[in-house]
């Protein structure tokens, strides 16, 4: 038998590729979202096939693929923004914590309060810095008198790193923010509410390197929190933050695994050419 | 034959390539240049049309907000007035009395004079005599000075109007009338001003007396009907249509429906609520109730629309923001989306009450056609309203009611104005940016 040569180990992985479903790795410990034959339909258009992918709580996992990949649309399964599209057809099982979100039981409305959204543009409310913080809490009720909705606001915009740039101007407009300050403030009112998940649609796609920097730190330490679940762009971006990635390719999970393995020793050729820009 | 085909121009930079490509920018320009000069032509001929309108009505209307009164005064002769009968005594013989005493001239016995004389005066005099007397019937046998306007023939000779050089008789008034007139005013006891009385009147088979306040208290209280019913109904279908309801078929139907709605004849929705309000439903015409129920109607489709597309507006991303950190379909609309098409959705609904307010051919039809002498009595009493108004009185014979014709449109486009200016300053006021 000849020894194992180079090439074998490159060819190996692949085999691998063959199974079903590929496996969180080790490294991480409790799964907070299970996804099982997630198949989404917009209209005649099947969006994702058979999508399988085991999400970790208390870290970030990057989503990563062309455009058009369907990233965002399973991200958007997740927190059942789908529901707001008509003619998106979900079918397959997505469990968080064990229970199906797309069950007739559970209202959105309460799913979304677990599982917090942020979005590709900044989007704050036309209101006030403080008014787009205490919106969530005081529509879900979280907070029993003023002085306890300002302890939330105000903890919310330490978490999201931005308490210090806007604590002497609360009751300003929130849109008045740089786009990477409405960013953070986006992200405090989804951390308001009290959420277990946070879903990122490309967070950082229209903001300035700096900007993205800022970002990227605060999804860092918001990490040992949340379980946050980030589509991008960027791949250095999801070296960076993530500690899972998953690469979607035409409505298919290609591959998903931690992020170093992913990066250092991609099994797929597909996510081999797209991790190394050949295409994508 | 080389230059047949597209690389006949030649090499890129070649001096025949840039000379075609000039040759078409030039031609470019031209037709840029011809585009902005057919913009500033519709322009103009639309401001001269305007100019020409507003000029015109303002011309013949102007004069109505001026007027002549006349201070004399009047002995309440004890044999004329029956104290115990206030209301039956002849008070313009007491006036045409005072005047020719004035005057200078006597009467006749065919009452000749007296006759001519109280053509000149307003029956004004008497109606204010009668109240003094009510109020004071020691009044009877001394002699009180009274105020008040001349009858609307006089008024547009000061007014120059009705000119001397005109044949006598091809004028209302003949030259001794005129001669008296030319005496009153030489005495100081004529005196020009403004008609306040345009303003603080109703309408009047005397064109002297004749006022607007009624029709302009009509128009008031009907638009309030109508707003009451049509934004609030309108704003609502408009976001159950654009927001909660299914896109199907159904809807697809409604649109269309609503988008036929506003283009149908006002005069169809008068017969409608002739049909449905009057005839069916027993509300009582002519008053301001049936009036803004079927300019509801009628605005009902605009209001729709202009909510419609307001709503269109607000970016998704806003709906997206909301529906994220947990609120209901309700609550994003009501917290976030409505707010932020309030601009557009107060602008249209201004706009369509505007128009509504400007709306003559279905109130016709739901009798708001008569003479109503009178501010109207709540919302069922019988009301007439501006254009109403404009259109009763273009139809009167009388020369002084031409003037107020005009002088009623002035106050009617007054109105507008002001609805508009408001559509304006509340949408700078509500716009939020995002």
């Amino acid at each position: 038998m000849p020894p194992a040569s180079p090439d074998d180990s490159v060819s190996a992985p692949k085999i691998k590729t063959a199974a079903p479903r590929s496996y969180a790795p080790a490294a991480s410990s409790e799964i907070k979202i299970h996804a099982k034959d997630v198949n989404v339909f917009y209209g005649d258009k099947q969006a994702l096939f058979d999508v399988n992918i085991d999400i970790p709580a208390k870290s970030v996992t990057a989503f990563i693929g062309p455009s058009g990949c369907g990233k965002s649309t399973f991200l958007r399964c997740i927190n059942r923004m789908n529901d707001t599209i008509p003619t998106a057809k979900v079918s397959g099982v997505i469990e968080i914590d064990g229970q199906d979100v797309n069950l007739k039981s559970v209202d959105p409305v309460v799913l979304r309060s677990r599982v917090g959204m942020v979005f590709q543009k900044p989007n704050p409310f036309p209101k006030t810095i403080f008014e787009n913080v205490a919106y969530g809490p005081r529509i879900h009720g979280l907070a029993t008198g003023k002085a306890e909705l300002e302890a939330i606001v105000e903890s919310s915009l330490k978490k999201a790193g931005l308490w210090n740039e806007v604590a002497d101007r609360l009751h300003q407009p929130g849109t008045g923010l740089s786009g990477g300050q409405q960013q953070r403030l986006v992200i405090a009112r989804a951390i308001a509410v009290g959420p277990e998940v946070i879903l990122m649609d490309e967070p950082c796609s229209a903001l300035d390197p700096i900007a993205t920097a800022r970002i990227e730190e605060l999804i860092d330490e918001l990490r040992s929190q949340f379980c946050i679940v980030i589509v991008t762009h960027s791949m250095a971006q999801a070296a960076r933050v993530s500690q899972k990635t998953a690469f979607f390719h035409l409505g298919k999970l290609v591959e998903s695994g931690s992020t170093e393995d992913m990066f250092t020793n991609p099994r797929d050729t597909r996510t081999q050419d797209y991790i190394t820009g050949r295409f994508g | 034959m080389t230059d047949v085909t597209p690389s006949a121009l030649g090499p890129v930079g070649s001096a025949a390539r840039l000379s075609a490509m000039e040759a078409r920018l030039k031609k470019r320009h031209r037709s840029e240049v011809w585009f902005k000069a057919q913009g500033l032509m519709a322009i103009t001929v639309a401001m001269v049309f305007l100019v020409v309108l507003v000029g015109r009505i303002v011309g013949q209307g102007y004069t109505t907000f001026q007027t002549h009164t006349l201070s004399m005064p009047v002995y309440l002769n004890p044999e004329r007035i029956d104290a115990s009968d206030l209301e039956g005594v002849n008070y313009d013989y007491i006036v045409a009395e005072a005047t020719m005493k004035k005057l200078g001239v006597q009467d006749d016995d065919l009452g000749t004079t007296s006759g001519k004389v109280m053509d000149l005066i307003s029956r004004d005099f008497g109606f204010q005599l009668l109240n003094q007397l009510k109020a004071d019937k020691s009044l009877i046998g001394k002699t009180v000075t009274v105020t008040g306007p001349f009858k609307a023939d006089a008024d547009l000779y000061f007014k120059g109007q009705i000119k001397r050089s005109t044949a006598q008789e091809d004028r209302k008034l003949d030259d001794q009338q005129l001669d008296w007139l030319d005496q009153m005013k030489k005495d100081g006891s004529v005196k020009s001003g403004f008609n306040f009385a345009f303003f603080t009147n109703s309408d009047s088979t005397e064109p002297e007396q004749a006022g607007v306040l009624g029709a302009v208290v009509g128009s008031a209280m009907m638009l309030l009907i109508t707003a009451l019913i049509a934004v609030p109904v309108g704003v609502m279908a408009a976001v159950y249509l654009e927001e909660f309801a299914a896109k199907n078929r159904w809807t697809d139907v409604i649109e269309v429906n609503i988008n036929n709605l506003a283009a149908v004849p006002s005069i169809v929705y008068g017969l409608l609520g002739l049909a449905l309000f009057i005839n069916w439903l027993h509300v009582p015409r002519s008053s301001p109730l049936v009036g803004g129920l079927v300019l509801a109607l009628m605005a009902l489709p605009t209001v729709i629309i202009a909510t419609r597309s307001a709503l269109k507006a607000v970016p998704p991303s806003i709906r997206e923001a909301a529906l994220g950190v947990g609120a209901s379909k309700t609550q994003t609309v009501f917290h976030h989306v409505l707010p932020l098409a309030m601009p557009g959705v107060m602008t249209g609904a201004i706009l369509s009450l505007a128009h509504a307010l400007g709306e003559t051919a279905p109130l016709l039809m739901i009798g708001m056609v008569s003479f109503v002498p009178g501010v109207p009595e709540g919302f069922t009493g019988a009301a007439t309203v501006l254009p109403v108004q404009v259109f009763i009185w273009e139809n009167a014979s009388e020369r002084a009611f031409h003037e107020r014709t005009a002088g009623a449109i002035i106050v009617l486009l007054v109105f507008m104005i002001v609805m508009n200016a408001a559509a304006v300053i509340l949408r700078r006021r509500f716009e939020r940016r995002w």
